[in-house]
Formats: C-alpha cells, sequence, structure tokens
C-alpha cells in the first residue's frame, strides 16, 4: 500500500521538470537589438509549412501579413508571417543553420555583425538605381565589405514623450526636464517627473543620450565617422564624470531615474499619466495615442552647457537568409515587392515609424507631424553599433548604469565595467 | 499475439522513417533506429534470454536518452563549436565567395523568363528593360534574338518554340539547380535576381584551393588561413580578417583550460556552487517544514473542515508556476510591488543580493509548500494510530511522540522525495530565470549573478553575454555533470543508511 503511493508520487516528481519545460519570456516593448545575442535555452521557434516564410515583430506583422498574403495569390503559393516575440535574431541564426529557419526576416541594422559572423544573410544585389530611393544612412547601416545586406524600411532612436497637461513647454536642458517634471509632481498632477527604464539589470540604450550629453562615449570615432573599437570610452575620466551626473539624476539624488521603473512598465507608466516625461522611442507611440493623452515630441535635450544626447539609431530591415528553404520566392518578395512606395507605406500605416524611402517619408511627413519630429530626435544621433561582440558589452554597462542610479560609487563602478568591456572587446 | 503486433509495429515504424531519413541524410540515425529494431527482435521474438527481456528497455532508453546526450555533451565540448563556428571550412569558403558577387557598374536590368530543354538543361531568355532588346543566355554566353524567334508580351518573353517557360514556383524549386547557372558576359556574369529579373554582376573573390587562399580580384588581395585565438581565419598579410566568419574544429582540452585558468570564470563557479547546494537544501528544508507543519495540523482530527483548508492549501500547486513566478516578480519590485506596499518597508527585494537571495526562497517556498503538505499529508496517514497511542501510553509526550515515533517513520517514507526535490531544485532554473535572471549583477562579472545557480550559469555562457560558445558550456555541462554524478552518489548513500534504521 504504502509502497504503491510512493511511487506515484515519485512519478509525479519526475514529470514535475518536464511539464514545466516550455520555454516563456515575459514581452519587453525595448527594441530587439540591445540584446541581440541572448538566445531562448529551450526550444526555439519552429518554421511553419509554406512556400515563403517570414519571420517578424508582432508590430511589424500586421503589415507584412496582408503584403506577403498578396504576394502568395500573385504567384500561387502560400505564405506564413509568423510573429517570433523573443530572440528572434539568435533563433533565426540557429534556425538557418539547421536548415529550418525562415525565407525572410525582419531586424534592427544592429543584427548585421553576427548574421555576417554566422553567414546567415545573403546580400541583397539590388543596383544603385534601386538604392537610391533610399535614405543613404539607412543604406549604410546595412552595408559591410562592398555589399548592401538587407532592405531598410524604417528607423527608431530615442526621442522625449512629454505630457502636455503637465508641463506646457518642452524644456531646453536636462536641469530644465528635471525642474519641470518636480513642479508637476509637486502640483499634484502626476507621480512621477520621468520614465525611463532602468531596471536591476540596467539598460545601456535608454540610458546613453544622458551618458552621451554628459561627455560618455562608447568607442572613441575614427576620422571616418566610424566606432573605433581599439579605443573603448567606458572607464575613460570623461564617463566617470558622465556616471557622476547621471547619478545626480538617480536614487540617493534628485530621485529622476529609478531601477524600480524598467521595460515592462516603463510606457505604462507614461500612458496612465503618472509620469510627466518618458524617453522612448517610435514602438511607445501606438499606446500613447490609444491613452488619449495630451502628449508633444521633442529631441532628447542635453544637460546645461553639455553635448548634444546622442541615441543611437536604430534602422529596421529586411534580411533573406543564406540556407532560405525559397531563395527565388524570398528575393523577389523583398527586391520587387516591398521595394515599393505602397508596400513601405503600409509598414508606416501598420507600424508608425519614420520611413527611410525617401519619397514616402516626404508624404507621410507631410500627413503625420509625429514621424518629422520622431526624425528630428536622429539629428544627433550615432548609428547603433552591430559589432559581436556588443553581446558581452550591453549587459555590464547596463549593469554598471543600474548600480549608479542605484547608488554606487560611479569612478570605481565606471572603472571596473571599463575593464571589463575592454576584456569582452578584445576577446573577439 | 500482442508480442508480435508490437514487434511488427517496430519494425514498421523504423521501415516507414527509412525513406525520409536516407532523403535527409541521417545515416546516423537510420543506423540507430535499425540497430534498436535488432535488438528488439533478438531479445523478444525468441524464447532464450529471459533475464534480457526484463533488462532491454530500460537499458535501451537509458543508452538513448542519457548516454548518447552524456557523450554528445563530451565530444563537443573538445570543439570551438559557437557563434562564427557553426558553419564547416567548405561551407564558410562557399559562403565568403557567395556573398562577394556584386552588382557591376551601370548593369543593365533584365525582365527574365528562365526556359528548359529538358532535365538539368536551362536557358535564360532576357529583355533589356532600357532597349527592350531580347537575348538567350546560356552558359556558353549571350545571343542576341531576332524579333520572330520569341513571343514577347509586355516585355517578358512568354513563349520560345522548343522550349518550357518555368513558373514562378518552378523556378523556386529549381532554385538548387540555378544557384550556379550564370551566362558570362565581358563584364563578369548575367545572373539571377528573384523570379523575374536578371542583372549583370560578378563575384570579387576567388578561392584557389591547391594554396588554400582567398584572393580579391579588383585589389589582388590574397587571403591565408591564419589562426587568431580558438579559431582560424582568412586574413591579408596585415592580419586584417577578410570575414568574421570562422569554421568548426577541434580544440582538445582548450574549453577545460579555460574553466579552470579564467580566475573569474573559476570564482565564479566555486561561489554559484555554494549559492547552488544552499538554494536547493534551504528550499527542501523550508518548504518540507511548512508542509509538515500544516500537513500535521490538519491531520488531527479534532480540526473542522479538513478537506476545504486542504483544498485551499494546494491551490498554490494548482497555478501554472510561470504566471505565479511573473505576478512574484512584480510583487517583489520596491517601488510598486505588493510586499513593500503592504509592509511599508523599502527592502530592495531584486537589487541586493542578500535580500534576492531571500525572496528566491520565498518564492520556491510559495511554489513548494503544497507539494510537500501532499506528500506529507499522504505519509502521515499511512503511519498506524497505534503506534503513536502506544508511545502515549508509554508516557511520551505529545512532542516526544512526534519526535521519537512519527517522525522517523514519516522520514523513511518522504527521504527518496526529499532527495528528488533537492535534485529537482538544485538545476531549478525556471525560478531563477523569471525571478532574478540569475541577478543582481555586479559590473566587473556581468557572467555570475548573485542569484545564478550553476544551471542557469551554463545557460547564460553557452547563449548570453559572449554570444554563443556551445562548445565552452559543453565544457561546463561536463563539469556539472560530475558534480551532480558525485552528489547524488553520496545522497543515495545516505538514504541507504537510513532504510537500515528502518
Amino acid at each position: 500500500m504504502r509502497l504503491t503511493r510512493l511511487l506515484a508520487v515519485l512519478a509525479a516528481t519526475t514529470l514535475l521538470p518536464t511539464a514545466a519545460c516550455t520555454s516563456g519570456e515575459p514581452e519587453a516593448p525595448a527594441p530587439a537589438s540591445a540584446s541581440a545575442a541572448a538566445a531562448a535555452p529551450s526550444g526555439g521557434p519552429a518554421r511553419e509549412n509554406a512556400d515563403l516564410v517570414i519571420w517578424t515583430s508582432e508590430a511589424a506583422s500586421r503589415a507584412v501579413t496582408p503584403i506577403a498574403q498578396r504576394f502568395g495569390q500573385e504567384n500561387g503559393i502560400t505564405v506564413a508571417v509568423q510573429v517570433i516575440a523573443a530572440d528572434l535574431a539568435a533563433n533565426a541564426i540557429t534556425a538557418n543553420q539547421a536548415g529550418n529557419g525562415p525565407d525572410i526576416l525582419t531586424l534592427p541594422n544592429d543584427f548585421l555583425g553576427g548574421a555576417l559572423q554566422n553567414g546567415t544573410v545573403k546580400p541583397l544585389s539590388l543596383g544603385a538605381a534601386d538604392l537610391e530611393a533610399y535614405e543613404q544612412s539607412a543604406i549604410a547601416s546595412v552595408s559591410r565589405n562592398g555589399q548592401v545586406w538587407a532592405l531598410p524600411y524604417g528607423m527608431e532612436n530615442l526621442v522625449l514623450y512629454r505630457n502636455t497637461k503637465a508641463v506646457p513647454g518642452a524644456p531646453a536642458t536636462v536641469e530644465e526636464l528635471v525642474s519641470t517634471g518636480q513642479a508637476a509632481v509637486r502640483k499634484g498632477t502626476v507621480k512621477r517627473a520621468l520614465s525611463l527604464p532602468v531596471g536591476q539589470e540596467g539598460d545601456a540604450y535608454h540610458m546613453h543620450p544622458f551618458f552621451t550629453s554628459a561627455g560618455g562615449s562608447l568607442f572613441a570615432m575614427d576620422a571616418s565617422g566610424q566606432y573605433d573599437t581599439t579605443k573603448v570610452g567606458i572607464g575613460s575620466p570623461e564617463s566617470i564624470a558622465a556616471a557622476k551626473k547621471i547619478a545626480a539624476l538617480g536614487e540617493k539624488g534628485s530621485k529622476v531615474l529609478s531601477r524600480s521603473i524598467d521595460g515592462s512598465n516603463a510606457i505604462a507608466q507614461f500612458t496612465a499619466g503618472n509620469a510627466a516625461y518618458l524617453i522612448s522611442g517610435p514602438w511607445a507611440l501606438a499606446d500613447i495615442r490609444k491613452s488619449q493623452l495630451p502628449y508633444d515630441i521633442t529631441p532628447i535635450p542635453p544637460f546645461q552647457g553639455g553635448k548634444p544626447a546622442a541615441p543611437f539609431l536604430g534602422v529596421q530591415a529586411f534580411w533573406m537568409l543564406s540556407n532560405a528553404k525559397n531563395p527565388a520566392f524570398a528575393e523577389e518578395f523583398v527586391t520587387k515587392t516591398m521595394n515599393t512606395p505602397e508596400a513601405m507605406t503600409a509598414m508606416y500605416e501598420q507600424d508608425p515609424r519614420p520611413p527611410v524611402r525617401t519619397d514616402v517619408l516626404a508624404t507621410v511627413s507631410a500627413q503625420d507631424a509625429d514621424m518629422g519630429k520622431l526624425a528630428a530626435g536622429a539629428r544627433n544621433a550615432t548609428l547603433l553599433p552591430d559589432f559581436p561582440f556588443m553581446a558581452g558589452v550591453w549587459p555590464p554597462l547596463g549593469q554598471a548604469y543600474a548600480t549608479i542610479v542605484g547608488g554606487a560609487d560611479p569612478a570605481s563602478t565606471m572603472t571596473k565595467t571599463g575593464r571589463t568591456i575592454e576584456s569582452a572587446v578584445r576577446a573577439k | 499475439m500482442t508480442r508480435i503486433l508490437c514487434l511488427g509495429t517496430a519494425v514498421g515504424t523504423a521501415a516507414a522513417l527509412t525513406p525520409s531519413l536516407v532523403a535527409g541524410g541521417h545515416y546516423v540515425v537510420l543506423s540507430i533506429a535499425w540497430v534498436v529494431v535488432a535488438v528488439l527482435l533478438a531479445t523478444y521474438a525468441t524464447r532464450r534470454a529471459l533475464l534480457a527481456k526484463y533488462l532491454v528497455p530500460g537499458t535501451l532508453l537509458l543508452v538513448l536518452f542519457t548516454v548518447a546526450p552524456v557523450l554528445a555533451t563530451v565530444q563537443m565540448s573538445t570543439t570551438n563549436y559557437g557563434d562564427g563556428t557553426r558553419t564547416t571550412k567548405e561551407q564558410t569558403v562557399a559562403r565568403i565567395l557567395a556573398n562577394s558577387v556584386v552588382p557591376t557598374p551601370d548593369s543593365p536590368t533584365f525582365n527574365l523568363s528562365v526556359a528548359t530543354t529538358g532535365p538539368g538543361g536551362f536557358t535564360f531568355f532576357l529583355v533589356d528593360r532600357a532597349t527592350g532588346r531580347a537575348y538567350a543566355g546560356t552558359p556558353d554566353g549571350l545571343a542576341e534574338l531576332s524579333a520572330e524567334a520569341v513571343t514577347v508580351t509586355r516585355g517578358f518573353v512568354t513563349a520560345a518554340p522548343g522550349y518550357t517557360l518555368l513558373s514562378a514556383a518552378q523556378v523556386n524549386d529549381a532554385a538548387e539547380q540555378l544557384r550556379d547557372f550564370a551566362v558570362p558576359t565581358e563584364g563578369g556574369a548575367i545572373l539571377r535576381r528573384g523570379l523575374r529579373e536578371a542583372f549583370e554582376g560578378r563575384a570579387v573573390l576567388r578561392y584557389d584551393p591547391e594554396s588554400d587562399t582567398i584572393v580579391d580580384q579588383r585589389s589582388g588581395t590574397r587571403y591565408t588561413v591564419q589562426r587568431q585565438g580558438d579559431r582560424e581565419y582568412y586574413v591579408d598579410s596585415g592580419g586584417e580578417r577578410l570575414s568574421d566568419q570562422s569554421w568548426r574544429a577541434g580544440v582538445g582540452l582548450e574549453n577545460y583550460r579555460r574553466a579552470f585558468t579564467d580566475s573569474r570564470i573559476l570564482g565564479g563557479f566555486l561561489r554559484i556552487f555554494g549559492w547552488t547546494v544552499i538554494f536547493a537544501a534551504g528550499s527542501v528544508l523550508l518548504t518540507f517544514a511548512v508542509g509538515l507543519a500544516l500537513a500535521g495540523m490538519l491531520n488531527d482530527p479534532r480540526v473542522r473542515g479538513q478537506k476545504w483548508y486542504r483544498s485551499i492549501l494546494l491551490l498554490p500547486y494548482a497555478i501554472p508556476g510561470f504566471i505565479s513566478i511573473l505576478v512574484w516578480s512584480g510583487f517583489f519590485n520596491q517601488e510598486f510591488g505588493l510586499i513593500n506596499n503592504l509592509t511599508g518597508l523599502s527592502i530592495d527585494w531584486l537589487g541586493d543580493p542578500f535580500w534576492a537571495k531571500v525572496a528566491l526562497l520565498l518564492l520556491n517556498l510559495w511554489l513548494g509548500f503544497p507539494y510537500m503538505f501532499l506528500v506529507a499529508t499522504g505519509a502521515l496517514q499511512a503511519i498506524p494510530g497505534e503506534l503513536k497511542e502506544a508511545a502515549i501510553i508509554d508516557g511520551a509526550g505529545g512532542f516526544t511522540a512526534f519526535r521519537r515515533i512519527t517522525f522517523p517513520l514519516l522520514l523513511v517514507a518522504v527521504a527518496p522525495i526529499l532527495v528528488a526535490s533537492f535534485a529537482f531544485n538544485f538545476n531549478n532554473f525556471n525560478v531563477v530565470e523569471l525571478l532574478t535572471h540569475g541577478g543582481p549583477f555586479t559590473p566587473d562579472n556581468p557572467d555570475a549573478g548573485a542569484t545564478d545557480i550553476l544551471i542557469s550559469y551554463t545557460v547564460r555562457l553557452a547563449f548570453g553575454a559572449g554570444g554563443a560558445q556551445f562548445g565552452f558550456a559543453a565544457a561546463i555541462a561536463t563539469l556539472l555533470f560530475v558534480i551532480t554524478g558525485v552528489l547524488a552518489a553520496a545522497q543515495f548513500r545516505a538514504t541507504r543508511s537510513l532504510e537500515e534504521v528502518h
């Protein structure tokens, strides 16, 4: 009697781990960019069985699906648009190598480094005549070794969203942002001045505008405006000075920045009317518009007397995979179907961010003032770096910001982080 | 009869799998499938080997699902497999060459119709978009066509006598054969783009297998193989890489050397090992203590509504773990979290190394106590009441009776479960990953967080900060395997001594 019961319980124990073994990750509204190489530990997504398979984000899928379906009807084939919520880049690299990846995917330009290192993508083969229709900076962001590797469709960079009910006028400096935001808190219109995702693990992408305005830099720039990765800027005296300015905004300072705000609640804090300001990108726009909150978009202001605040410029693009099962359909879809003003306009309508096809950008900016304002935020932007070793740079840098916001000593934290990043950069 | 049916099913399954496995080139899997079938036939088709009839199923499962993965992991730990080394050298060279095709400056664009005269023979019918002239392109070259030779409709060749034109789907299906099809021209070659378009382009790089060098035909730069770190690249005379793509190669014990010599990894490993043991043991002890206490209380016949209490206590067990964990991670938020808001505390639950560990144990207590409650209730009810009665008649108090009689008897029943629970928590990846991600981290060691257990640490090494390093992670996993093996052996010794007491 006791033995059977015991066996039953033992069987339950052994089944327990398998039952709990499906992969799941909370969906964060941050761009794929900041953690390109982290992968789902168990079981990646599976390729659907169709004549053209596209892996994309939720927002982009709304625009891609109807275009792809029309393409399927015209060519008499089946199409599948799969939304991959977590770790699209790493999953696609692995799946492509195993021969069961998609034919096409959408990801920002910082996919390029890892994709080239693993031979995951193939070049676009479009001539100069076609490429002239696009913003040259966007084409440059997906170019390497004399080849263009993806068809860009939209750009993204951080901007300052402002609740105009709480603060009517745009701030010219970070100091003004803090004082007007805190004044609104004292008046009781909002609960906090600024919503900027920090979290326990930090967010190097979202902190970059403040960091650069305070004088910090990730890498030195060479004469041609490219990153010089032999000169890491983290750990330098300038970076320590910048970290001190960030610390002054942190939990032991003016409390404008807090680790309690992370990727999962930053946008919601603003749309719920709790925060006077939000620093985020075009992906926040749909939620903000839905919330009916009165808002305005301005570039992120610099510190008083500081350098311009430089967010990262990311470029969303269509990539063709090297081991695609249907390479001819994939090439036809990317180079012919998507490479049209109509398709690019559809992308903007479903996933509002400034288009990079110049004719579409002109039409769209005329109708939608927000697009021009988002694009204005990119004036001082630097290109999102795509080096494969960035996977070893983002986490420690983010962690350093989180620790500094939490009140740790900026000087020693930055020095230690600089050493970690140096070793990550040198290892590759 | 049943025996024949089962054996027949096994043979039939293997036979049904064979064509697709052969087509896919999975010969190893194929031979394994047939070896399994042969072993099954040899054991069960005859009347001999009675002992084997009982041992074969278990042994087969053990070999397939335990021994084989372990061997594969050990094998992988001697390679540099990871990001940048996922391909073989041949694949890498082929990819680098294929990627070097660029459109020639002012290349004309052609409207393309792919035609065939029979298996394998393709012809490109091309119409120059600018001039409207039609051409036939073959591997021998480009030939202009007279207006009568083919039918041109809206800029495309739509019919050609003696040729079959391929539909879009057929072009896509023939992509493999068409990949190397090119019409040579003076400036390079005419190449297909998508389904209906062609352009003139040329490959910039050429591979010389004799000397194993890749040559840039524009500049004449020669790229030779050179070792950098644990992998090889094609580099020019100045050490500049042609491509970041390397290839898979054996590195011997290099990954183990790195695990034992890199102070950051070794230091992290030992600290994390300590916390893993504390976490697993702490989770078992806490959940068992709370579960047993509740079970003991509710086991008293004087308690009314036992069933209701028991059902309510099982609720946390009924909610899927993933949901509970995510909800709890919200509770622990310092500013907006339920716990700090209710208690008026301002504890930095997930940011402080000590409190993050406490939070993790608390969460695991919530997730685990109903299970222990269930087990303890069952075991308590199986202990005859007379034993306790006899002890009390002999003069023992309630607590002494529990400590001297009930608890030792209970322990005999639940000890294997405690061991299993320890083993489960030793590798309880989900709780750690979903609550703290292994954090909080320090900026000087972003790979090893304060609440990392060995398995979450290994996963981060394999897929995390340094990009995918499967070879190195396999080496760590092998070391982990040895450690858990030793631990399991020790635990089994301990449980055996317990049974001997009984």
